[in-house]
Parts: C-alpha cells; structure tokens; sequence
C-alpha cells in the first residue's frame, strides 16, 4: 500500500525527465501521428487553392517571436501554398517584430522556390503602427500608407504593386494574429466594408475568442488555430514542417501529463479509501 | 429611318438618365467628432470603373483627395478639416478609357459635436452603475449594514505575515508586469499598502521586485508610508523595492532567482500577469512558500488557481483593497457594484430573449459604434 | 496638503477624462489620447530611474559580498555590453555612433547588439517561455485531484480538452461515424472550450470590469487612498 502513498508524492524532478524525454524524442525522430483535417483548417486551404494563379493575396504578420513556434509553420505553410499555385503575395506587419517573422518565413520558403522573385511573386512592406488607422489608411490609399517596402524602394518600382490602390484588387486577405491589433481589425475593415474573403492564423489561446467569427456571413472563411492548425495546414499541403513534428510533442506531453494525473488520482483514492477504513475501525 | 434614329436617341437618353439616376453623392459633416471630417456617401452601380473625389474650399478649384470604387460607398475626409468651414466636393463617374462621363457635386460644413450621440447606451450604463455605487457609499456612512462574504486569501494575509516572523524569512511581493496605466497594477498596490503596515507592525522583511520604472517610485513610496504610519520608519529599507527589468521572461527569471536564494515565507502575486504566471506561481510552491495570488486575467486564473494556496479572481483584486481597510465608505462601493452586477445579468437576459424573438433594438442601442 | 493636492489632481483629471469620452468637441475630444503621450514621455524619463535603482541594488550586493555576489557583476557586464553595442553601432533600424566594419559583418552577420538579441536573449527568453511545459505537467499532477464534484468536473473537463487538442485525440475517436461526430474528441474539446471556458472566461472579465469602475470611482472620489501611502 505504500507505493499508493508514493503516488501522491512523486518528485517532479521525475515529472519533468519524462515530459522532456516525451516532448525531445518525437522531435528528433519525427514521430508523428495521424492527423484530421479539420473544416476550419480545410476551408483556408479551398480558399486559395479556388484562387487563379497571378491572383494577389494579403497576408500581415501581427505576431512577434514570444508566439512563433505556434504562428510560424502557419506562415511557411501559407507560403508555401501561395507560391505552388502561383500566387502573389503582399505582406505587412501590424507587430513590430512582424516584419523579422515575415522575412524568415520567405527566406525559409523561397529556397525551397528558386523561380520566385521578389517584386514579382512577393514583396514584404514592412511594419506600420496604428492597427485599426493604418488597416482604414490601407482602404482608402494603400500606396500613401505604405509608400516604399520593407526596404526602402518606393513600390511604383515593383511590378507586384500595380494597380493596387486599396483591397480591391486583392484577391483575399490572411492575418496571423497574435493579439491586438490583429485579425479581428481586419475583419471589420476588409470583410466588412470590401467584403473580400479574410481567413486567419491565431495562437491555441486565443482561437475560441475567433471563432465566433466563422459564422453564416463568412467573417472569416476559416480559422488556423495553434499548433494542431499548422499542422494541419501542413498536410494539407503536403510538406510537413516543425509543426507537424510538434504535434507528436504535444500529443506525448499531454498522454504523459494526463498518466501523471490518473497516478495522482488512484494514490488519492487508494490512500483515503485506507484513512476512512482506519477511521471506521476506532472506537 | 427617322423612326429609328428617334428610337435610338431615346433608349439612349433613357439609359443616360437612369445612369444618372442611379447614382447618388452626398457630403455632410461627420457626427460625433471634432469638426475635422466631413462624410461623403454615395450610390453608384457596381459597373462603374472607378470613382474620383475632389474636394474644394472656393467652389472653383477642385483638388483631388482619393480614387475610390462604387463598392466602397462611404469616404471619410479628414485631411486638414477646419471646423466650421464649409467645402465643396466632387464625385467624378470614370469609366475604362480614364475619361470623365459625368460629375456629381454636394457641399457641407464640418462642425464639432458636444455630444457623442453613438455612447448614449455607455453614458446611461455609467450613470447606473455610479449611481448604484455612490448610492452604497452614502449608505453606509449613514451606517447601513453592509454583508461581504469573506475572502479566505485576504483574511490569511495575517497569518502569512505572522508566519514569515516566526520563522525569520522574508515576504516578496510581485506587483504584476503591467504599468501603472493598467488598473490591476493600481489594487495590486493598494493592497501592498496593507500587506506593507503588517510587515512594519510584525517586524518582518518584504521584497518587491518590480517590472517597470513607475511601479518602482509608487511602490517606494507606498512602502515608505506604510512603515510611517506604522511607526517603524526607522525600519524601511529603501532597497526593498528595487527595479529588474522591463522584459517578461527577464522579471520572471529574477524573481524565481530571489524566492529560490531567499526561500520566503509567504509570496504575493498581485496585479496583471500574462505567461509568466505559472513560472512564478511553481517555483514559489517548490520553494515551501504560501502563496496567495490574485489576477482580473482570466487566461490567467487557472494556473494561480491550480498552483498557489488562495487566490482572488477577477474582481476580488479589486475589491481587496476596500475588504482589508474595513471603512464603510469602501464596502459600501462593493455593494454597489454587486447591484451593477444585478442590472447587467438583467440586461443580459433581457437581451437573450429578445434576439432569440427577432427584436434587435436592445442590442443595436447598446452597440458602440 | 501633501495628499490633498495629488487627490485634487486625481479627482480633476480622472473627471475630465469620463467627460471626455463623451464630448468628441475640442479640447476633450483628444484629452484621453494627449494625456496617454504625456505618461508614454514621463515613463520614458523613469527608465532611468529604474537603471539606476538596478545598478545601485546590484553594486550594494557586490560590495557587501553577499552569497553568489559574483553573479550580480554578470548581470552589470552584460547590461552594460548590450547598451555600449546599442549606443556604439546600433541596432538594424537604428545606426549608432560608429560605422560597423564590413569584417565584423561578416563575422556576425548582423550588428553586435542584433547579433546578442537573436542568439543570446530570444534563447535565453525561450528558455523561460519553455519551462511552462514542465510546470504544466508538475501543476497538474498537483491540481487534477477529484477531491470533489466541482474538482472532479474540472478534471474530467482537462483531460478531454488535452486529448482533444492532440492527434491522439482524432485517433482515439476518429472510428465514430459522423452522425454521432459530437462525441468525437476534438469536437467535445472545441465545444468545451467555445461555450463552457468562453463563457466563464465573459464572466470574470466583466465582473472584474466593474471592480475597475468602482476602483476607480473610490480612487477619483479619494475614497481609496491607498496609493498614496496613506488610510
């Protein structure tokens, strides 16, 4: 009976090796599990598979590095959609640190593209303050809010940027949110007013707040929710990345973590259960 | 032939005039602002190529101030708006040769408002929920009797002070990451006030690490005063309250670094916190401490919940401060917000089944827009 | 008069700030965004204050050689490093005092204060954010007991919303058709979590919305003077 007792008092030292073991072995040897799309997932993914090729898309990077192993994966994964179909992609940060996660998303994926160009297939504007102002800017005049890329050279040099003088000629518009401002802004401006398609990318957290939005009038197309949404994006497009191998991390550290519970719970039993039969057998 | 030529002319003319008819353009000034905008809507068929505004000041020269697409239907001008001042605007109709086909012209006056008539709802909601709570306040000067449940991990607050007395460690306190702009940070500190004159009262040891520079002259002084009014101002140590970092992750390693050296007896955790939460709440277990916490963050609740001995949620934080001192004007505010409560559990309601019938006015007037 | 002017000011700015909410006419209309800028300003001048006050604690403990006093000196180098490099050279938006030399860049691959912030503090910050993942685990283990109904009804709560959230999940339910697709576990953790935790998580941000608003009316009134040090 005492190793019931022992269950109520496991040193988390041993609690910790196992969540390590758990969480490093899947990501070194790419365990994985099988994974189900969901419909959310799967209607970001139809969204732009529909889409024409040459077909302008927007996609803003509200997240900073304290929420990229989430958001990420999300981000190559669209990417890599994007430039498959032959999509052009216009990006924007509405973070600070969002223009640092859009560049090493594209240097990720573009070494996988050789034929992409930037200017042509891709351009990265850079990030703006304001939220909610810069996103009405963008409606009214896209070119007078973002006058020149990331880099400084004024975008009439780039042919990707002809024509477009707000949100209609873009073909749809992603955010990768993190937080505010972020995915529900543009929303209210880019659905709400233009009624172009908006799908988004948020952390495991705050996707139930999003949700709501995938609804009857397609605020939102669909909604790429943490982890297990990246991955699921990922196999939809068939090139399973960091997210893919974190699920099989997460699926071991949850197992364990609920093992870890049960032996908690059958100590607690087991040892009360004696208590109370003690308890009965004094006078 | 004449016939002909005459029928052609007409469907012309008629198409032309119903063209004309179809599109609409009408500038007024922006309601509920100050006077620097002026609201140009339209109605256009969605065939048209292009619109082109152009705004002028002498009805003369037009300068132009945006291209826009009939889908849009609405344009807000604020580019050097003065209030009072009348303009003059003109929507051009472009089509797919880039050539004008027609003009529409409207003119308008930017004024400021006194009254922003879209927070009627806000004002009303206010002027209850003030209402309620002044009406409480004034109760219980005039010595109505007020109930308030207990709050366990307010009334242990003693006790953990006795506690790190008698075993000679020392209290940290964390104020949360927020700045003082942030309402938690303010009753995390207020309640420091209390925590800090027990501290003076016992003879113990508080340490507050602070996240920013503001909390770190508040709090300095919070502390000082609590020792003065104590009546232990040669006790205060000034060096109590001492500044780490502004970074998250860098607090949260310098705090977990000061409860595993100096293995506290008691610690607090009072204010606005985000993910670091667990990492303090756990290191503070492992260190033997009591922990008492509270938080208005509900993402971050659960963890305080599941890791710490006592904590306030939501708005038992606030409410602490009020609790602790025990002065009817105080608890008389708590009593109001309960009734504050009472109204928006109603209105709740009321509103479930409104929508649920189809009735939509009670969640339009309270739509801020 | 000590305390009575810093209450007049609360009284007079946090009234005018209510007020102006409501009146968009000049000069209330922008009051709220003007007096923000103003704190933005005078907390930029208090990082100061608190450099100073992390410099004083950390030199008083080298000084007095208190246990580990070593490591305080650590802390004052790589403080005083990070912004020698900022100052020096610069950061990727910003140029600093001194040009970088191309052998350096090439070196680096970025400037020095970059080149710390992206290989030493964005892993050091990682580190921290990564500890969450064991103490989950040792918090819950603690936690999850069915010591009763209501802690019982949370663990049954935490456990389906785990597996739910995992492929195993999927895998453990994926075999029930999809007439009964409810009962599917990932379906019965989005479920928790869109309706049962949202719901709660509506109910704690407003009752604590309305502890802010009767805070903050004690503290406007001078009820609450707590924050000034004082009953």
């Amino acid at each position: 009976m005492k190793i019931f007792e022992r269950f109520l008092t496991i040193d988390r030292r041993i609690i910790f090796l196992l969540i390590f073991i758990g969480v490093a072995l899947p990501l070194i040897f790419m365990i994985t599990f099988n994974l189900e799309v969901t419909e959310n997932v799967q209607s970001v993914y139809e969204l732009l598979q529909e889409m024409e090729p040459g077909t302008r898309i927007l996609i803003s990077f509200d997240y900073d590095p304290s929420t990229k192993p989430e958001i990420q994966p999300m981000a190559i994964a669209l990417l890599q959609q994007a430039f498959t179909n032959r999509l052009r992609v216009i990006t924007t940060a509405l973070w600070p640190m969002g223009v640092q996660m859009c560049n090493e998303a594209y240097e990720t994926v573009s070494a996988e593209y050789p034929d992409i160009e930037y200017g042509i297939d891709f351009i990265n504007l850079g990030y703006k303050s304001g939220g909610m102002v810069t996103i009405n800017h963008m409606a009214k005049d896209f070119r007078s809010t973002f006058p020149a890329d990331a880099g400084g050279v004024p975008i009439d040099d780039f042919p990707i940027m002809k024509g477009i003088k707000n949100f209609d000629k873009i073909g749809c518009m992603i955010s990768l949110s993190a937080g505010d401002p972020g995915l529900k802004q543009w929303v209210m401006i880019v659905h709400d007013t233009f009624n172009k398609p908006v799908a988004g990318g948020t952390t495991a957290v705050q996707a139930p707040t999003m949700l709501p939005y995938v609804n009857e009038q397609r605020q939102l197309i669909g909604l790429l929710g943490g982890l297990k949404g990246a991955a699921e994006f990922e196999l939809l497009v068939k090139k399973p990345g960091f997210a893919t191998k974190g699920m099989g991390a997460q699926s071991i550290a949850h197992l364990i973590i609920i093992l870890f519970i049960v032996i908690g719970n059958i100590g607690y039993f087991v040892t009360r259960k004696q208590q109370d039969t003690i308890k009965s057998k004094k006078p | 032939m004449r016939v002909s030529v005459f029928f052609t002319l007409f469907i012309l003319l008629l198409s032309l005039s119903l063209f004309a008819q179809e599109v609409t353009f009408l500038a007024q000034d922006n309601p509920n602002d100050d006077g620097e905008a002026i609201k140009l809507e339209w109605v256009a068929p969605v065939t048209i190529f292009e619109l082109v505004l152009a705004r002028s000041e002498d009805n003369i020269t037009f300068t132009k101030i945006a291209r826009v697409t009939p889908l849009l239907r609405t344009y807000i001008d604020d580019e050097n708006i003065e209030d009072g001042k009348e303009y003059s605007y003109r929507l051009a109709v472009i089509n797919d040769e880039q050539e004008v086909e027609q003009y529409y012209f409207s003119a308008a006056t930017a004024s400021a408002q006194w009254f922003n008539t879209d927070k009627i709802s806000l004002l009303i909601m206010a002027i209850f929920l003030a209402s309620a709570i002044v009406y409480f306040i004034l109760h219980a000067r005039r010595g109505g009797r007020l109930y308030i449940r207990k709050i366990s991990g307010l009334d242990t607050m003693e006790e953990a002070v006795g506690r790190a007395t008698e075993m000679g460690k020392p209290i940290v306190f964390v104020p949360g990451i927020m700045d003082l702009d942030d309402m938690q940070t303010i009753a995390g500190l207020n309640i420091l006030g209390h925590l800090a004159t027990k501290v003076a009262q016992y003879d113990s040891t508080i340490h507050v690490p602070v996240c920013r520079s503001m909390v770190l002259s508040t709090a300095k002084e919070i502390v000082k005063e609590s020792y003065l009014r104590a009546g232990r101002p040669d006790a205060f140590n000034p060096d109590s309250v001492y500044y780490l970092t502004d970074d998250q992750f860098g607090y949260v390693a310098g705090v977990d670094g000061i409860i595993l050296r100096e293995k506290p007896a008691a610690n607090f955790y009072l204010g606005a916190f985000y993910a670091e939460s667990l990492i303090l709440a756990e290191t503070g277990f492992e260190s033997g401490a009591i922990q008492i916490a509270g938080t208005a963050m509900p993402t971050q609740i659960p963890f305080f919940v599941a890791a710490c001995d006592y904590t306030l949620i939501g708005e038992e934080l606030f409410a602490a401060s009020a609790y602790l001192s025990n002065e009817p004007n105080q608890l008389g505010s708590l009593k109001g917000q309960d009734v504050g409560k009472a109204i928006i559990i109603v209105v709740l309601l009321a509103g479930v089944v409104l929508e649920m019938c189809g009735v939509h006015f009670l969640k339009d007037f309270l739509n801020l827009h | 008069m000590r305390r009575q002017i810093p209450m007049i000011i609360t009284f007079l700015v946090g009234t005018l700030i209510i007020v102006s909410e409501f009146i968009p006419h000049k000069p209330f209309g922008n009051l709220s965004t003007t007096l923000e800028g103003w704190f933005l300003i005078i907390s930029g001048f208090a990082i100061i204050l608190g450099q100073l006050s992390l410099f004083k604690v950390n030199i008083i403990k080298i000084h007095r050689r208190t246990p580990n006093w070593q490591y305080y000196i650590i802390a004052l180098v790589s403080f005083s490093i990070m912004v020698l490099c900022g100052i020096l050279w610069g950061t990727q938006q910003q140029p600093g005092l001194l040009t970088v030399r191309e052998g350096m860049l090439n070196f680096f691959g970025y400037k020095p204060f970059d080149y710390i912030f992206k290989y030493f503090f964005e892993n050091l910050s990682a580190t921290m954010f990564s500890l969450l993942a064991f103490f989950m685990a040792s918090a819950s283990y603690r936690a999850f007991r069915a010591r009763s109904p209501e802690s019982t009804l949370l663990l049954i709560a935490a456990v389906l919303v785990m597996l739910g959230r995992t492929t195993i999940g999927s895998t453990l339910t994926g075999w029930i058709p999809n007439s009964l697709n409810f009962l599917q576990l990932p379906k019965i953790a989005s479920f928790i979590m869109k309706y049962p935790n949202t719901a709660g998580q509506r109910a704690i941000m407003i009752c604590a919305g309305l502890g802010v608003i009767g805070s903050s009316l004690r503290i406007i009134l001078g009820i609450e003077r707590s924050y000034l040090g004082g009953k």
